[in-house]
């Protein structure tokens, strides 16, 4: 296939990866984008494959390593449970930004070889997307495995720790520079690209496991950016459009997490949030036993008699697997003629958007879903405020107390409901480290247990009135 | 040379209107559809596949060369396929409510 039409059958996948994105503006049409995405990968890898200028003899090896890759794919997207999402997005990000990292690698080493000695244009975007590439790699695989829990979640610290980071990306900086000054030698690339390792590793450390999302949609970015790079290596205008339309969405998806949780990414990155917060903690109101502790039956009763209950989701009833629970208690409440809503709160769940997710997998509607804005003024009309699991969202320090570390977070105006019925497993504070004060409402009664157990007596109790 | 710098310039073209067609396409995704967007943004930077392949099926390669395509196949084609299939499962489960209830929500947004 000539160049021309090959450029012309890219220019459709651009398009397809735009419509893609454009139609995942709205739920009805989101699906259907994605398979247009989809279909436009497939034809890209058709024309390439079908390009003049590939050895075709060694199209075995490449069939073989992508069904390699596609098994995995397949494999841990299906199995992967919709809990578990943040961490596979990491890891699928991971691989693309080693893969971008490893074409640089191939790319540099090729043009030494055949002696022709690259131009700094395509020496700058191998230095580029190397680092970058690396970098999202080594970050993806520390942020999967602090959400998988194989290591600990809580930021690691130590003295120095900024200025050892720096000194290392500098020095990453500082080889990529050389490269694209027009030094030629593979050694160069191979150490930048372990130093870019090196820092993708050590600057994810330090960051706690409750804004890990925003990293991984940074890294995210990140990937898009350095694939762009490597469109630039290549001269493929399909890798520049499709990466930048990643690097500059992903970016303003970022931007937004951040707003969502009222924390600039630069306090994200570099503030190792979870650790100043458990000082904090310690001084809280806590344990004054002032709490009031209720039963299902209790409960029962004042659901099924409200108008109107706001049901609050927080990412506890998603670990205890009760989504389907909450879902037939609010079938069975409006059975009663009882209006049921659910509040969502933009990081709800473990990332923007993940409690949809697992709300959407037990069969609610989406259009019983409220975000923060909207639901916000129905608080005072609603009799009961169910808060499930959630914790840090419903906390009115983030409103009132400027000593507080979520001070200035959006949260769901909870306290503002007629009464507040918490289900918890415990008087533990949440994902922050920080004390509720919302437990202390005079309308706000606590009901202890695990999530799922609770609903259950509830349902019964509910169903037995 | 001028025609190499006509290229990158063409180039960069491209690129500077695909950061503002990214943020562009992006700033009216609502929060509800943020997890999937994350998830579909990541399936498509998996283009790399397409480098990917250019390394792996170069003409007369050395065998350094030929393990790192290898690799970087297996790596983007997990990428693709993964991103793409994990954004579809997640999609199909949202789903509108059943027309029997009243209308009491507004469609979210």
């Amino acid at each position: 296939m000539n160049e021309n039409l090959s450029n012309l059958l890219y220019l459709i996948s651009i398009a397809s990866f735009i419509l893609a994105l454009k139609f995942l503006s709205s739920p009805a049409t989101a699906r259907r984008g994605n398979q247009i995405g989809a279909a436009g990968m497939v034809l890209a890898i058709a024309v390439t494959l079908a390009k003049d200028g590939l050895d075709t003899g060694t199209y075995w090896l490449i069939a073989i390593a992508a069904l390699i890759g596609s098994a995995i794919g397949v494999v841990g997207a299906r199995k992967v449970k919709m809990t578990a999402m943040p961490q596979m997005v990491a890891l699928f990000n991971g691989v693309g930004g080693g893969a971008v990292a490893l074409v640089a690698l191939a790319e540099y080493h090729n043009t030494i070889r055949e002696h022709v000695g690259p131009t700094w244009d395509i020496s700058l975007a191998i230095g580029v997307s190397g680092l970058i590439g690396s970098v999202s790699f080594a970050g993806s695989i520390i942020a999967f495995a602090k959400l998988q829990e194989l290591i600990h979640g809580r930021p690691i610290t130590y003295p120095g720790q900024k200025i050892v980071n720096l000194a290392i990306l500098g020095a990453g900086i500082g080889l990529a520079i050389a490269i694209a000054a027009g030094y030629q030698a593979t050694w160069a690339l191979i150490v930048e690209l372990i130093l870019a390792l090196a820092f993708g590793v050590l600057f994810v450390l330090p960051i706690g496991g409750a804004d890990m999302p925003v990293v991984i949609s940074l890294l995210n970015a990140f990937t898009g950016i350095a694939a762009a790079a490597s469109g630039f290596e290549l001269g493929s205008n399909v890798l520049i459009v499709s990466g930048m339309l990643v690097g500059a969405s992903g970016t303003l998806l970022t931007l937004m997490m951040g707003r969502a949780m009222n924390r600039s990414i630069g306090n994200v990155l570099f503030g190792a949030f979870g650790q100043i917060q458990a000082g904090v903690g310690e001084a809280g109101p806590a344990a004054s036993g002032a709490v009031r502790s209720t039963s299902a039956e209790d409960v029962a009763i004042m659901l099924a008699y409200a108008r109107k209950v706001i049901i609050v989701p927080g990412y506890g009833l998603a670990v205890a697997q009760a989504q389907h629970n909450v879902r037939e208690l609010a079938d069975e409440l409006e059975r009663r003629n009882v209006e049921v809503v659910y509040a969502i709160h933009p990081v709800a769940g473990r990332m923007p958007g993940h409690m949809n997710v697992l709300l959407a997998e037990a069969n609610v509607p989406y259009t019983a879903l409220k975000e923060m804005e909207e639901v916000n003024p129905e608080f005072p009309q609603a009799e009961v405020a169910l808060v499930i699991g959630a914790n840090d969202v419903t906390n009115p320090a983030a409103r009132s107390n400027p000593a507080s570390p979520i001070y200035g977070m959006p949260i769901l105006d909870v306290d503002k409901a007629q009464a507040i019925v918490v289900m918890k497993r415990s008087m533990r504070p949440g994902f922050a480290g920080i004390d509720n004060e919302l437990y202390l409402d005079p309308k706000c009664m606590m009901l202890f247990g695990d999530a799922k157990e609770s609903v259950i007596k509830l349902l019964s109790a509910v169903k037995a009135l | 040379m001028g025609g190499h710098n006509a290229t990158l310039i063409i180039e960069v073209t491209v690129l500077v209107l695909a950061i503002f067609l990214g943020i562009e396409v992006i700033s009216k995704v609502p929060t509800l559809l943020h997890t999937p967007l994350m998830s579909g943004t990541n399936a498509i930077h998996g283009i790399v596949i397409v480098g990917a392949i250019f390394v792996a099926g170069a003409h007369q390669q050395d065998t350094l060369i030929q393990i790192i395509g290898f690799i970087a196949v297996v790596l983007a084609s997990a990428n693709v396929v993964g991103g793409f299939v994990v954004t579809d499962r997640m999609l199909e489960m949202f789903k509108k409510r059943e027309p029997k209830k009243q209308a009491d929500e507004t469609d979210a947004k």
